[in-house]
């Protein structure tokens, strides 16, 4: 591996104050019963802040603000005005991204060169996209004045925490919606930045109110009874708890969920490409990431072939500094979720998996775990069925097509797969079989404010992004 | 000369396009007539049929799937005395025929209006399609009889979804002979299942069930037994629509939303070079 000396990012360009409260009716407020909790940075176990806990009558006080706003402002305001709102928080986005950018990398532990590059571009091309729509709802396909539901609970998790945020507030907002967002207790920090941006923009009191706190906080805030529509992104279990404390009631639901995703290798790909799309399959973002392409489904003539590649490729992976913008994999997100890699990876090994990581030198503070592939993975293994959520990759092999279509869809999820061979008609055969909401064909976790993302069975319903997005946020 | 004796109708479930009696043995009476009161064990049944013809339905070009629902509308016009027979209102059958004809166009119009190409930032092809979502559960609206009925089949099944159908407890007759037009109308066997019984034995299976996709609780008048099935439709994240308000006007447009609500949304990138 060549040497390269240390190109940290200076986390000078962001200014974290030592504690935030909840940002409600367009204020920073204190918890009515004043909990609060850490937030920490997971590649050094440093505090970042202290950060208000929200209790239910936080909830309550947040949801009333946003139904007020819904009522008296944003909910009768001319589509043009909502639109010229968004455009101008898309503009902040843009202007504060470096900021934005090492905040992300800093709360939640990923690499610089993704949250600059990746993340906080498509946080503002999710506004810019949705504040285009909002004086176009007739032209949406949902009839020629289709009209917002009210108050959105929008309950989003940690691997993209500021992106999750876009995906949420932007189609709401677009809608005519007003919101009451929980960010996950392990990175709040870029949605409260995001708060100061509401301000910055002049977005009318209570039409974006960010309540923090962990699961209790957001379960109080599902099931009040003041909230029209929920959204959810995050594992398969809450969702599925979510889908019945909203039985029976009114609220409109869409959930993101889990995944498993197969990445697909025909025998005919070329290998360097198909490895790199293995690597950004598992890699990008440590793994944490519902779509990520854990099950690499390998055609057997062309498999020894394709994991030597593979180990080649890891091997190189710097795993480190996620300010340092020579870092290719960060740090876990937390503590909790280092414990269930270590768990799953664990139970890999001990059904009888092989177990291989690159020698790779692991930072002795901070919350680490090196790029791991599994070969020798049966369907039964734990580690081919449940969702990882870290740079843990289980190879599996087929010989046709048929049996890697039966392979790819034998999970209860069905989020994204990933198809690699340089035959046309083989790709759209397989795209048409497999079961999951994106399929990407000769490339993999590639996002666009444009383009509908969402899953099949367990991995949930509704669809973000696109024309499809704003469904979820229409009373249609 | 003595009066003819009329050979009358034994009205059974409609399961895998065969016409079986309950697996319980047990019937009902409504309007003179016994009908097969469906067990738990039929409704599982049903979904083994409704599962086994989802290749072949949902894999059906939209083409031939838009004409077998034209010619649904064909027999069923064809039929139209039969229906007058059980008390169905001439017109409300004018009304479902039609519902066929309108909905048989949707077949291969879905996919241009309900999908279509992303313009994303970067050389990729990209495009989003509707797919069926798999087996459907239907529990059809109490009335009308055969419009309600037609209403709630038709647009889970012209995307490509399979159904099983727990029909309306106190019109089965017009069912069970809807069933009878839709296995004369080259709609392939299990692709609409009906049940006939009592809602509370058939649905709850059928929301509990894990190889259902999705649960239509349209015809669910009692509050709390919704809120129920969908609790139990939460198990498998089933796709859920909720009971509409009891002065539902059938004869009105229906507008995408039965369609899209049981439509999955794929969308395919690839890269654009040389």
């Amino acid at each position: 591996m060549f040497e390269y000396a240390p190109a940290p990012e200076s986390r000078s360009v962001v200014d974290i104050k030592p504690s935030y409260g909840l940002f409600i009716d367009g204020a920073f407020v204190d918890p009515a019963d004043g909990g609060s909790f850490k937030s920490v940075n997971p590649a050094s176990e440093e505090v970042l802040a202290e950060i208000a806990e929200g209790g239910s009558q936080d909830v309550d006080r947040a949801v009333r603000a946003a139904r007020k706003a819904y009522e008296k402002v944003w909910g009768r305001m001319p589509g043009r005005d909502r639109a010229k709102y968004l455009f101008r928080i898309a503009r902040l986005i843009q202007e504060r991204s470096r900021e934005l950018a090492v905040l992300e990398s800093l709360d939640n532990g990923k690499p610089i060169k993704e949250s600059r590059d990746v993340d906080i571009p498509l946080v503002a091309a999710h506004f810019f996209y949705y504040a285009g729509w909002a004086d176009k709802l007739g032209h949406a396909g949902f009839g020629p004045d289709p009209k917002p539901l009210g108050v959105a609970a929008q309950v989003i998790p940690w691997n993209f925490p500021l992106l999750m945020l876009a995906w949420k507030i932007a189609p709401a907002l677009a809608a005519g919606n007003t919101v009451v967002l929980k960010p996950a207790e392990t990175t709040p920090l870029t949605a409260l930045l995001f708060a100061e941006i509401c301000q910055q923009a002049d977005l009318p009191a209570g039409v974006v109110n960010i309540v923090t706190g962990a699961g209790e906080t957001g379960r109080t805030l599902v099931e009040h009874p003041g909230v029209d529509k929920v959204a959810f992104t995050g594992s398969t279990d809450v969702g599925r708890a979510i889908a019945r404390a909203v039985a029976g009631s009114r609220k409109k639901l869409t959930l993101e969920l889990g995944g498993k995703a197969a990445n697909i290798v025909f025998d005919d790909a070329p290998v360097d490409q198909a490895v790199e799309g293995i690597v950004n399959g598992i890699f990008f973002n440590q793994g944490h990431v519902c779509c990520a392409g854990s099950r690499l489904l390998v055609q057997e003539s062309v498999a020894d072939q394709v994991l030597e590649s593979l180990k080649r490729r890891m091997a190189q992976l710097r795993v480190g500094d996620p300010l340092d913008k020579n870092t290719d994999i960060g740090a876990i997100n937390s503590a909790a979720q280092l414990a269930r890699i270590r768990e799953l990876t664990e139970a890999g090994a001990a059904e009888g998996a092989q177990r291989w990581s690159p020698p790779c030198e692991l930072p002795e503070r901070g919350f680490w775990f090196a790029p791991t592939i599994f070969t020798g993975v049966t369907q039964a293994h734990r580690i081919a069925r449940e969702e990882i959520f870290g740079p843990v990759l289980s190879v599996l092999t087929f010989r046709t097509p048929a049996e890697a279509v039966e392979k790819a869809n034998n999970t209860p999820y069905g989020l994204s797969a990933g198809i690699w061979t340089e035959k046309g008609s083989r790709i759209l055969w397989m795209a048409d079989r497999l079961r999951a909401g994106v399929v990407w064909a000769n490339t993999f976790n590639k996002f666009d404010p444009t383009s509908p993302f969402g899953g099949y069975k367990e991995s949930g319903y509704g669809r973000e992004g696109g024309r499809h997005g704003l469904e979820a946020y229409l009373n249609v | 000369m003595s009066e003819r004796v009329a050979v009358r109708k034994t009205y059974k479930l409609f399961i895998g396009g065969k016409f079986p009696r309950s697996e319980s043995g047990r019937s009902y009476i409504v309007q003179d007539s016994n009908v097969s009161l469906a067990s738990r064990k039929d409704a599982r049944d049903a979904v083994v049929a409704a599962r086994a013809a989802v290749k072949g339905w949902a894999g059906a070009i939209a083409y031939n799937r838009g004409q077998i629902l034209y010619r649904v509308a064909e027999m069923l016009e064809g039929r139209r005395e039969q229906f007058v027979a059980l008390d169905v209102p001439g017109a409300e059958v004018d009304a479902a025929v039609d519902r066929w004809v309108w909905y048989a166009g949707w077949s291969d119009k879905l996919s241009q209006v309900y999908g279509g190409a992303n313009p994303v930032a970067g050389p990729y092809f990209n495009l989003s399609a509707p797919e069926p979502t798999g087996v459907v559960a239907v529990v059809a609206p109490e009335a009308p009889a055969l419009l309600g009925l037609v209403s709630v089949i038709a647009p889970a099944i012209v995307g490509g979804n399979t159904v099983v159908v727990a029909a309306s407890p106190a019109a089965p007759l017009a069912a069970v002979t809807l069933a009878e037009v839709l296995a004369t109308s080259d709609l392939p066997g299990g692709v609409v299942n009906i049940l006939t019984g009592r809602l509370p034995e058939t649905v709850p299976a059928l929301a509990a069930h894990m190889d259902v996709n999705a649960i239509d609780l349209t015809g669910v008048t009692d509050a709390e037994l919704a809120a129920e099935l969908e609790v139990k439709a939460a198990e498998n994240l089933k796709r859920v629509l909720r009971p509409v308000a009891a002065d539902h006007d059938w004869s009105a447009d229906p507008g995408l939303g039965r369609m899209t609500a049981l439509l999955e949304t794929k969308t395919v990138w690839h890269p654009k070079g040389v």
